[in-house]
């Protein structure tokens, strides 16, 4: 079917502005790609997957101008011993990176291995954004896996002492960087990725991750504080039989965020928990979108999604379970909850359960509320004074979605950011 | 040292009198007990002196020590040494207990000019009151009465009051939902507390709790207003006869 005429216009505008990385084994897969954007067209407001996030500012063929931030918070996860991969909007800084070398893995920069044939990542690079095109297109994400020049490919063989850390710095004013990293888990490693930092003016970001049997990934990322800038990202997972997948994302700021995770659980008890935390002020979307399926027995999902918005702005969350016939004994939990902190601001939700076994767990909530003046009162009765009470039960709300952190001494580091949002805010 | 005169209030959504001119003067060292009827504006009087919102005081005063408490803030108001006990202890899902009790311990600090407890020396303190009522450590790692038995709830004001030491402290049916043995505990914890430089006020339905935390004043509430005032023997009074004969007296 032809696309509409505004569609393809805005699809060949942004396309002519791009060019595809010829040659190396990922070359096929990237003109398949192209191939998917094409027949799909990129989103426009019409859609119904971008029903409640206009992606304007991610489709055009520019990157609206963000300024980067200057700031005196100092680096998040510094305090850890860590394997640093630097980009300076979009660009590896070798300079500022670590070795990339560590027992238990293997790295690799996607720039630099095209004419490797790392059997693995050719198998992997593409397949998984194209098995998460149906039954909802996601042409930004095919879009990425085509144009992207770079991003990390990181094969877990072991058990690394330490987390691999991704620092995206942002600089120039218009930068509109792609990185499309691949990570394979073998059965039984297990290993800690960390991400941090706004990118650029526009990020686009795809993470491929396949997890094989037993295997073991957490994730923890934070995407920046820039006011302006606008991010695109998606997860892609598929988890074989007994493997884990716990990821947990920290929104603060930025004036667009859609956030994607699409999560197969392919073997039997595998695990996944995908949380995250968001908080945001005046022009500021934020949008979670997820899709998680159900393919095999006993297997566990989890969502904790929580915003806390003021001052108009948005919160969207649109998350759906998938429960295939025969997935068994399945246990999904999906929570998405906004704390309104003034009568501006506005939460958009769609939490979907679609269900064809007949003996499953799945169970959904979905809120938005204000802080609760009972228990503000409580806190204020007993000497706290009312902004500090407020930050309190704020911090206690995101609680919940910072616990999926299984790292103690993370989280720490991450809610002292928090705190520092809710502090600036005065 | 807490004075209230000719209090009014209203109920503020509801253009509801409840108190219709409380007057009640309770002096340093005392410990006073109110009691009355359901409805007669007992826990409204403690609920518009810590300063909770949704009442609106249409006439009269109320002053801890010559400050206006009316015109403070709750936090204000704690900081000036007032403390209620709740008769439904709020939980907080998602604060822990002990960072709870030290925000509120260094808050007040910090309002009275004091320096703010170490950690160290926090904890000690806590450690010490919390083992006197027999509240272990896991319920101190548990967030704000979440999960908490009703005596569990109770004992737990009682250590936030410990650790406040506040020199007006207002009990609210700290009774209501507690076992002999719970209320036994509450109330040791209660009288640990007394001292000539505080002064209790102790709401209640049952002269049980008065046998062990005994009064040295008694008051009748009645549709808003105190309507008889006297020694122990009042409760004891009140425990045989109900309040039908009180009430016709002064009717």
């Amino acid at each position: 079917m032809a696309l509409p005429k505004i569609k393809e216009t805005a699809t060949e505008t942004r396309l002519a502005a791009l060019s595809l990385p010829e040659g190396g084994w990922s070359e096929p897969a990237r003109r398949a790609a192209l191939a998917r954007v094409q027949s799909s067209g990129l989103p426009d407001r019409r859609d119904e997957y971008w029903k409640f996030t206009r992606p304007d500012v991610l489709v055009g063929p520019d990157a609206p101008h963000a300024k980067a931030l200057e700031t005196d918070e100092g680096e998040l996860f510094d305090s850890f011993d860590r394997l640093k991969i630097v980009f300076v909007d979009g660009v590896f800084d070798a300079q500022a990176s670590d070795d990339l070398k560590l027992e238990g893995v293997s790295i690799e920069r996607l720039a630099e291995i095209a004419d490797q044939d790392i059997h693995w990542a050719r198998d992997l690079y593409g397949t998984l954004e194209e098995r998460a095109q149906t039954p909802v297109a996601r042409p930004l994400a095919a879009l990425n896996t085509a144009f992207a020049p770079d991003g990390v490919v990181i094969r877990v063989t072991g058990k690394p002492s330490k987390p691999i850390s991704v620092v995206y710095h942002h600089v120039a004013e218009d930068s509109d960087p792609m990185l499309h990293h691949v990570i394979r888990v073998e059965s039984g490693a297990e290993a800690t990725i960390l991400e941090n930092g706004p990118a650029g003016a526009r990020f686009s970001k795809c993470m491929e991750i396949d997890i094989a049997d037993g295997g073991k990934l957490h994730h923890i990322r934070s995407q920046g504080r820039d006011h302006e800038r606008s991010a695109v990202t998606h997860i892609f997972a598929r988890l074989g039989a007994e493997s884990s997948f716990k990821s947990f994302t920290m929104t603060v700021n930025g004036h667009l965020t859609r956030n994607e995770a699409v999560v197969e659980l392919t073997g039997d008890d595998a695990i996944v928990h995908i949380a995250g935390a968001c908080v945001g002020d005046g022009d500021f979307l934020h949008d979670d979108t997820i899709f998680i399926t159900h393919d095999a027995l006993n297997c566990e999902s989890r969502q904790v999604f929580k915003k806390v918005l003021r001052n108009g702005a948005v919160g969207v969350f649109q998350g759906k379970i998938l429960v295939k016939e025969g997935a068994q004994k399945t246990d999904g939990y999906q929570l998405s909850q906004a704390l309104m902190l003034d009568g501006d601001s506005q939460f958009l939700a769609k939490p979907e359960l679609e269900i064809y076994a007949d003996d499953v767990a799945c169970s959904h909530g979905c809120t938005s509320g204000e802080i609760d003046e009972t228990a503000l009162f409580y806190l204020r009765s007993r000497g706290v004074p009312e902004d500090r009470a407020a930050d309190l039960l704020t911090l206690a709300f995101l609680a919940e979605a910072v616990d999926e952190i299984e790292d103690q001494a993370i989280a720490e580091d991450i809610v002292s950011r928090l705190e520092n949002w809710l502090s600036r805010r005065r | 040292m807490l004075e209230i005169k000719d209090l009014h209030v209203e109920l503020a959504e509801e253009d509801k009198a409840i108190l219709k001119g409380v007057d009640l003067k309770i002096e340093a060292g005392k410990v006073h007990a109110i009691m009355g009827p359901n409805g007669s504006g007992k826990s409204t009087l403690a609920y518009v002196l810590s300063g909770r919102p949704g009442y609106e005081v249409k006439q009269g005063t109320a002053t801890l020590d010559g400050t206006d408490l009316l015109e403070l803030e709750p936090e204000e108001r704690a900081a000036a040494g007032l403390f209620q006990a709740f008769q439904y202890p709020v939980e907080i899902p998602g604060v822990g207990n002990m960072t709870f009790l030290r925000t509120a311990v260094n808050a007040q600090r910090k309002a009275r000019g004091q320096e703010e407890l170490s950690a160290a020396e926090f904890l000690k303190e806590v450690r010490a009151k919390a083992k006197d009522l027999e509240i272990d450590a896991e319920m101190l790692k548990r967030p704000v009465n979440v999960g908490f038995s009703g005596g569990e709830k109770k004992r737990n004001e009682i250590l936030q009051m410990a650790m406040l030491e506040p020199r007006m402290c207002m009990l609210d049916e700290t009774d209501s939902g507690l076992d002999v043995d719970a209320m036994k505990l509450v109330a040791t914890g209660v009288n640990a507390l007394r001292d000539e430089g505080r002064a209790f006020m102790v709401i209640t339905h049952y002269q049980r709790l008065l046998d062990h935390i005994k009064p040295d004043v008694v008051h009748i509430m009645a549709d808003g207003r105190i309507v008889k005032t006297g020694g122990p023997e009042l409760a004891l009074e009140v425990e045989h006869n109900g309040y039908a004969d009180i009430l016709a007296e002064v009717a």
